[in-house]
């Protein structure tokens, strides 16, 4: 019995051959474990080793794998490519990114972002690490655990229809990283960031299309992030236009 | 070509380059430090790690227990003044951790919570639910950014070490957005690259595992210690080599056999009881479980399946909420890629590769035999491991000694002289040689190729049980492959992310990595922790108690020598678990 095979069609793009991306479709077998990451291996140690993306763990934590899979975001070393039957599969860089070269994008603008919200507990006396831990109770640390799931993979990014508009916005991930920090029971550092984060291209491009939520594969919640962050900038407005001399 | 001057390189973001680049930039904030990474370092590989990281914190529990559990697991080959320090160390730096907003789980009243692990007394193994590593390195990562004036070269690849006047002056790398070739001067250096477990085919290992840098270590003239010490872990998924922490036994699952029976109290590991007994059973060392593996399935009671004898990792009677609470990655990671949901079924797991002891030779503060150069984390060997690492003293080791090597290389680079404009040279010699590669075309076999067949080679002759002769078949195999490496060929000729060019260079790593293993092994005729040798069943303290130390001979040759480990207070004594000691 011969084997069951599928077609791959990568958008390829190599700058210094091509001005133009262009499509490159290959047959790799279909078998029953495999990964569309395992296809994209297939291709590269067998048939051809020009063909350039990312990727490290094969479990879905590093976060390296994001393409776009028959035009959705997805971390390719957690779909099936016997889901994708009968083909051709067809592989792109990830939206929203400058594409360096075949499927490998420049992710270097959310780098950036993620440094500008400060992600990292802020405080204004920091306890000496002799005196112990912070207590944080088990439904304190419920209350940021979710955001602290991101893996950075930009899947929610590359569906943001206002980041493809918008490269200003500080977008999905960092939002949700910044929130992370703010729930935290240890930190202090929630105004600091609102200052950064009420800023135009922070939250308020937002208009919660919520795509960013429904391809997370760690269902992070972006979006929810967000929204939750909007509500807190407002009420901090209300309450400075009502109680300007007080303490906020 | 370019060249850029800074104080200190750190090579690798992972764990231990991180908390190094934290340490460099706490002990001496003056200093310019660079991390140079081949990868972003939210994707190193620190990230999978899933049970938890050692560090004493009970009132029943003492340092010296810790300490004990380490060496005894490590069959007496672990240097025991790193020990003391290590396990002394550890709450300070697991404290730090949560500082900076790592999100251990916790007890109801708001303490870190503990869990059991492997070969562990006491309750000491912190956990941020079953992905730790991953909370981790990305508290770090976070932490990091933080330090405004660490220099971030994301996506490098360091191919070579500039080493001059007896001294480590910084190193090359390729930015594999443009194929440039950079001259990065330093007056210290730290290695934090991580291990090599992509020496073989069947691993948990990352894709980027590739001992990068005890291949460049080696070739500067360090010795890599203990390298015939391979960590095999005992339950890997079958045909991806996905790992199933040990926290799932730690919580209280169970393994059994093809008949349904818990197999390992007929290993000497104790009696079977319903509820986790420490030090016992499925609560013992990763050697001795990943051994019984091998006889259980010799004796023919292990499962068939189309990718190897399994057995069953069984955590049905944890129930739901306890694995959704404890082990939420466990049944993520078995629903993905097993098609099984862990509650109802059973796992199927067999041995993997998982983790080096061995590495790069360390002192205390990180320092290697090459003056300038310093290395922490898996790619070191300090040694708190000896022949056998336990589960959750890892996470642990990237802090402790990251910072301390962190520490140490500010010390050094306060009081170094700037790197020599003369080492320019060998970096103008590694751009042409890369330059010659991607320029060789047509003849030749494929970078993938020879990988194959160096892993195949690999778990042929240098797995669980090794011989002699199958060692030496191994030896001649690698040799072969460094020959035909030498007239390997790339498709890509392309200077723009290159990662097949990336492949050739780590190819290279695993070669010389692989020739040191099979050479240390051949050397240790005895068995020892994680090296069992079937020629020579027993271990034999009066021949080899004792550090292989391997040396890069004058021809290119493996030189494997002997060096005392060094006992504080803990004699050599017999391996207990799951019964008392005789006394």
């Amino acid at each position: 019995m011969s084997e069951t095979t599928i077609e791959i069609a990568v958008r390829r793009y190599r700058p210094e051959v091509e001005v133009e991306p262009s499509w490159q479709s290959y047959e790799v077998p279909c078998r029953r474990e495999w990964m569309v990451l395992d296809g994209l291996n297939w291709i590269k140690d067998r048939l051809d080793g020009t063909l350039s993306y990312r990727w490290a763990c094969r479990m879905g934590v590093c976060g390296s794998c994001g393409m776009m899979v028959n035009g959705d975001p997805t971390l390719t070393c957690a779909a099936y490519l016997k889901d994708l039957l009968p083909g051709p599969v067809r592989v792109e860089p990830l939206r929203g990114f400058p594409v360096v070269r075949d499927l490998v994008v420049d992710i270097s603008d959310f780098v950036a972002k993620l440094a500008s919200v400060k992600p990292w507990i802020v405080r204004a006396i920091e306890k000496s690490p002799d005196d112990g831990e912070y207590l944080q109770t088990p439904e304190q640390l419920a209350d940021y655990k979710q955001y602290s799931m991101c893996i950075n993979c930009l899947l929610c990014y590359s569906a943001c229809p206002i980041y493809a508009l918008e490269p200003e916005f500080v977008g999905p991930a960092a939002l949700a990283l910044a929130q992370r920090y703010n729930l935290d029971s240890r930190d202090e550092g929630a105004a600091e960031r609102m200052e950064i984060l009420s800023q135009h291209e922070g939250i308020w491009s937002c208009t919660f299309v919520g795509e960013c939520s429904v391809v997370c594969p760690k269902h992070v919640d972006p979006a929810g992030a967000i929204q939750r962050y909007k509500l807190d900038a407002a009420a901090d407005w209300v309450r400075s236009v009502l109680l300007p001399w007080g303490k906020r | 070509m370019d060249s850029t001057t800074h104080d200190v390189l750190v090579l690798g973001a992972g764990g231990a380059g991180l908390r190094a680049a934290i340490a460099l930039s706490e002990a001496a904030p003056q200093l310019d430090v660079a991390v140079v990474s081949k990868v972003y370092p939210m994707r190193s590989h620190t990230v999978a790690a899933e049970g938890g990281a050692a560090a004493v914190v009970q009132a029943d529990d003492s340092f010296d227990a810790h300490a004990y559990d380490t060496i005894s697991g490590g069959d007496w080959l672990c240097d025991q003044d790193a020990v003391e320090l290590f396990v002394q160390e550890a709450p300070r730096e697991m404290t730090l951790l949560e500082h900076w907003g790592c999100p251990w789980s916790r007890t109801p009243e708001g303490r870190v919570a503990v869990r059991p692990f492997g070969g562990m007394v006491r309750e000491r193994t912190w956990y941020a639910a079953d992905k730790t590593g991953f909370h981790l390195l990305h508290s770090l990562y976070q932490t990091a950014l933080r330090h405004e004036r660490l220099t971030w070269y994301d996506e490098w690849f360091v191919s070579r070490l500039l080493v001059a006047d007896g001294r480590c002056q910084g190193a090359v790398a390729i930015e594999l957005a443009t194929g440039k070739v950079h001259a990065l001067m330093a007056r210290a250096v730290i290695l934090a690259t991580g291990g090599c477990g992509r020496v073989f085919a069947f691993t948990t290992n990352a894709n980027i595992k590739t001992g990068d840098g005890m291949a460049l270590a080696y070739r500067a003239g360090a010795a890599l210690k203990d390298m015939e010490f391979m960590q095999y872990h005992p339950t890997g998924l079958p045909f991806t080599g996905i790992l199933i922490t040990e926290a799932a036994r730690s919580e209280g699952g169970w393994l059994l056999n093809k008949d349904g029976y818990r197999y390992l109290q007929d290993y000497d590991l104790g009696k079977p009881e319903a509820k986790p007994v420490k030090r016992a059973m499925e609560l013992g060392p990763r050697d001795r479980l990943s051994q019984a593996f091998v006889k259980e399935h010799e004796k023919g009671r292990t499962i068939a399946t189309e990718h190897g004898h399994v057995v069953h990792l069984d955590i049905r009677h944890l129930g739901e909420r306890t694995i959704d609470s404890k082990l939420p990655f466990v049944r993520e990671l078995c629903r993905k890629y097993e098609n099984l949901d862990p509650v109802r079924e059973m796992i199927r797991v067999r041995p993997v590769v998982h983790y080096m002891m061995g590495g790069v030779a360390t002192d205390l503060d990180g320092a290697t035999e090459l003056p300038g150069l310093f290395a922490a984390g898996e790619v070191a060997c300090v040694s708190i491991n000896g022949a056998n690492r336990l589960g959750s003293n890892s996470l642990t080791e990237l802090l402790v000694f990251g910072a301390r090597a962190g520490a140490a290389a500010a010390r050094w680079a306060l009081a170094a002289a700037p790197p020599q404009p003369g080492v320019l040279t060998q970096a103008f010699a590694e751009e042409r040689r890369i330059g010659d590669q991607l320029a060789r075309a047509g003849g030749g076999e494929r970078v993938a190729t020879l990988r194959r067949e160096l892993q195949e080679a690999m778990e042929a002759g240098a797995g669980i049980y090794r011989d002699e002769l199958g060692l030496r078949r191994a030896a001649a195999r690698v040799a072969e492959l460094r020959e035909r490496f030498g007239s390997a060929r790339l498709d890509d000729a392309s200077l723009t992310f290159n990662t097949e060019l990336v492949a050739w260079l780590e190819l290279d790593c695993l070669i010389d990595v692989a020739g040191a293993m099979i050479a240390s092994a051949l050397a240790r005729r005895e068995s020892r922790g994680a090296h069992q040798r079937s020629d020579f069943p027993a271990r034999d303290d009066e021949r080899f108690l004792a550090h292989s130390m391997a040396r890069r001979g004058a021809g290119g040759e493996v030189e494997v020598a002997l060096a005392p480990v060094t006992i504080t207070r803990w004699l050599p004594g017999e391996r207990v678990y799951g019964r008392e000691k005789d006394s």
